[in-house]
């Protein structure tokens, strides 16, 4: 089999679970006759026809909010985000309706959101958006953000069989950068495991979606100084498999963690806190962050470039934390 | 079109008014003891709204209450004792005391969705219902609220032009009591009548003098049956007042003493109780075993809820995730068949040739968002065909 995108993985994903399933149906804007902005969705309204693949007004709160009311009816939609940055013009009708319900009153939604997210593509301000924190802040909500097409596949294609909502950020700069050859069975990937995606015992790399790709460049680097980082792919964002984290954090007693989010408030400050109160103990040095800088994503490339982690930040960040 | 009534269904209007309004009048008992968590609303001179409108749907149709439509509830089978112990946050309540007045509901049995308090969110919600019903073939329709005051609301727009561009079966009820907590409808809204927002999304509308029970529920009615049959959403707007603050706590001194005045001769209850009266539907002794009926009732509902334990501190921290606790399943009411492969599937008409869809498995060159432009095809392979296709192979993949 040949290797596949990211993109295509997506697709596949989609495609499969509405094959197997006919509750699941997607809807969004210029999901159907376009195949949606990226192209995810391409050849899924001709395969599963106008019910089953709707196009929407440009109006988020109403996709969600819809989606939402036909998985109480025991669909399982999942309502696609043209780009993810759109996602908070419908953060109350998530955080409140979608989120709360199974708390509340007992009433699951078995509904996926997705889209693309994520900078590096000269997306500027509003299309590059990273806001997984606006939500892994909201209980009620499975937060997944894979980096690899096969665990896009799997990740994706269990979200769809959750019986929870499940938030689904796809980094468009990885959407055709990376292929990866996919099983040709069936398979889905575990909600809430991270991986370890390269052993080594002097520190550890925590990381996901595009920068756990550079974290993997700066680990290679730091192999030639001899310096043998543990990079982790936390995968899902929430739950956060704690439990990876604290056994990988027993060994290499070092933490780093990288992600394009901005850092205040990102998940990196979430984790450092963990590990103070979980793993105190076996901690040598401080928990280093490199992440996006507080400001919003900016257009021109070399400022991008600046608000960008890279694999040298990385790897400089690194070569500090080992020091310890 | 008029539809007449039974003396039952007649009845039926009178009893639920009533039942209506002794549950709110039980509760304000209990909020002036302290026995109510938190604010209580009342519908008060309301109630033939959300009896009229909830008693023009069928058991499978779904419904959606606002924190005013407590008759709703009770009136698609609500027990007064679920009202009563959600509002004393007991642990015997639809929620187990995790949330209050009319936030609940019950997707298996009575269909019914729990709103949340931002006003309109239920509305695209509701169109998510109606759409999956269709889709299913349960040939429900689905019915929410909204006050004069959400109607404003950005979600209200997005959800019933949704709803509409999807001709959903969906029946939304504008109550428009004049007020939204002090401010009054003419400050929040430039329009005479409420209904004429529906022309905005080029759907049909009605509006019903709210006060008049019967008349709500045959409009309610007949735009229920329209709905169902597929002419899409509709809008009532229901004209009424509101006749307490907006909670308790709010004696409402804004509004000017004559406008109470002038709605409490309209008073919905004693204006069909009237026409039972005069229409002989319903004499003293009728009127006092309803009366006798619903005091059993709500007196033992409300013992119930009294006695009842408020939740154990342990359930905070339960319940944010379903964890097999429950197995969403779709009811389908048509032939599978029907929407899976080949039978839903539909021919490309609208592809344009030469512009890489549905040929670029790999997704490697088809143009992208800031991605840079692939290499041109030769332009001669486009140039060969007509963009579209002919019209007889159009007809196939037809777009409802
Ligand atoms: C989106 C939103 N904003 C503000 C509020 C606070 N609030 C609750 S009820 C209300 C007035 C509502 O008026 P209306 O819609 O006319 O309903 P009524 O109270 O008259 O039944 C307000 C402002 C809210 N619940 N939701
Ligand atoms: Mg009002």
């Amino acid at each position: 089999m040949a290797p596949v995108t990211f993109l295509e993985a997506i697709k596949q994903a989609m495609f499969e679970e509405m094959e197997r399933d006919p509750a699941v149906v997607l809807l969004g804007e210029d999901v159907g006759v376009y195949g949606g902005a990226f192209k995810t969705s391409e050849g899924l309204l001709e395969r599963f026809g106008w019910e089953r693949v709707i196009d929407t007004p440009i109006s988020e709160s109403a996709i969600i909010g819809a989606a939402c009311g036909m998985s109480y009816l025991g669909l399982r939609p999942i309502a696609e985000m043209q780009f993810i940055d759109f996602i908070v013009c419908a953060f109350n009708q998530i955080t409140n309706f979608v989120a709360k319900g199974h708390y509340l009153w007992g009433a699951p939604a078995p509904m996926v959101i997705r889209g693309p997210s994520g900078g590096g593509v000269r997306g500027g301000p509003f299309h590059s958006a990273n806001p997984e924190m606006y939500f892994v802040h909201t209980p009620g909500l499975k937060i997944i953000y894979p980096s690899t097409p096969y665990d896009a596949k799997g990740l994706l294609k269990a979200a769809v069989r959750d019986n929870n909502p499940v938030l689904f950020f796809e980094h468009k700069f990885l959407y055709r950068r990376i292929k990866e050859e996919l099983p040709a069975e069936e398979y889905t990937v575990p909600i809430g495991k991270a991986v370890v995606r390269r052993p080594g015992k002097h520190l550890t790399i925590l990381s996901y979606a595009a920068m756990m790709h550079t974290s993997l460049e700066a680990a290679e680097n730091l192999a030639k100084e001899g310096i043998e980082a543990e990079v982790i792919d936390l995968r899902t964002l929430l739950p956060l498999d704690e439990e990876t984290i604290l056994q990988s954090v027993k060994k290499t007693n070092r933490v780093l963690v990288v992600h394009e989010d901005t850092k205040t408030g990102g998940i990196a400050g979430e984790i450092a806190a963990i590990l103070c109160e979980k793993a105190f103990g076996d901690l040598d040095g401080p928990v280093l962050r490199v992440t996006g800088l507080d400001t919003p994503v900016p257009y021109a490339p070399t400022l991008e470039d600046a608000f960008l982690p890279s694999a040298q930040k990385v790897f400089a960040a690194a070569r500090e934390l080992a020091r310890y | 079109m008029k539809i007449e009534l039974t003396r039952q269904q007649h009845l039926d209007l009178y009893y639920y008014m009533r039942l209506n309004r002794a549950v709110e009048d039980t509760m304000g008992k209990l909020f002036r003891q302290n026995k109510i968590v938190g604010g209580l609303y009342a519908s008060l001179g309301q109630e033939a709204i959300s009896v009229g409108t909830a008693y023009a749907l069928e058991k499978k149709d779904w419904l959606a209450p606002m924190i005013r439509n407590i008759g709703a509830l009770l009136t698609k089978g609500v027990p007064p004792r679920d009202i009563f112990t959600q509002h004393m946050a007991k642990y015997t309540s639809p929620t187990f005391g995790k949330d209050g007045t009319s936030h609940f509901g019950d997707l298996e049995n009575l269909h019914i969705v729990s709103p949340i308090s931002m006003l309109g969110d239920l509305i695209p919600v509701m169109a998510g219902v109606a759409l999956a019903g269709r889709y299913l073939g349960q040939k429900i329709v689905a019915m929410t609220w909204i006050g004069d005051g959400g109607s404003s609301t950005g979600v209200f727009h997005e959800g019933l032009n949704f709803a509409a561009s999807q001709k959903a079966p969906f029946v939304l009820i504008l109550e428009n009591n004049q007020w939204a907590y002090s401010t009054p409808v003419r400050k929040q809204v430039p329009l005479a009548d409420l209904a004429d927002r529906a022309k905005a999304y080029g759907i049909a509308s009605y509006i019903v003098d709210g006060n008049d029970v019967a008349a709500v529920y045959s409009t309610a009615k007949e735009a229920v049956e329209r709905a169902r049959a597929g002419e899409g959403p509709i809008l009532i707007e229901a004209k009424t007042m509101r006749m307490r603050g907006h909670a308790q706590h709010d004696p409402a001194e804004y509004v000017p003493p004559e406008m109470f005045e002038y709605w409490k001769k309209r008073d919905p209850i004693a204006r069909h109780e009237k026409f039972l009266l005069d229409e002989k539907l319903l004499d003293a002794k009728g009127k006092a075993e309803i009366e006798k009926k619903i005091e059993t009732l709500l007196e033992k509902d409300r013992e119930f809820a009294e006695n009842s334990p408020l939740p154990p501190p342990e359930l905070a921290a339960e319940g944010v995730y379903c964890e097999g606790c429950h197995a969403p399943k779709p009811k389908w009411e048509r032939p599978i068949a029907e929407v899976t492969p080949p039978r839903c599937s539909v021919e490309a008409v609208w592809q344009v040739e030469g512009f890489g869809r549905g040929k670029d498995v790999g997704l490697a060159t088809t143009p992208l968002h800031f991605e840079a432009a692939p290499a041109a095809k030769p332009a001669k392979a486009a140039a060969k065909r007509p963009a579209r296709k002919p019209a007889k192979a159009a007809a196939k993949g037809k777009r409802r």
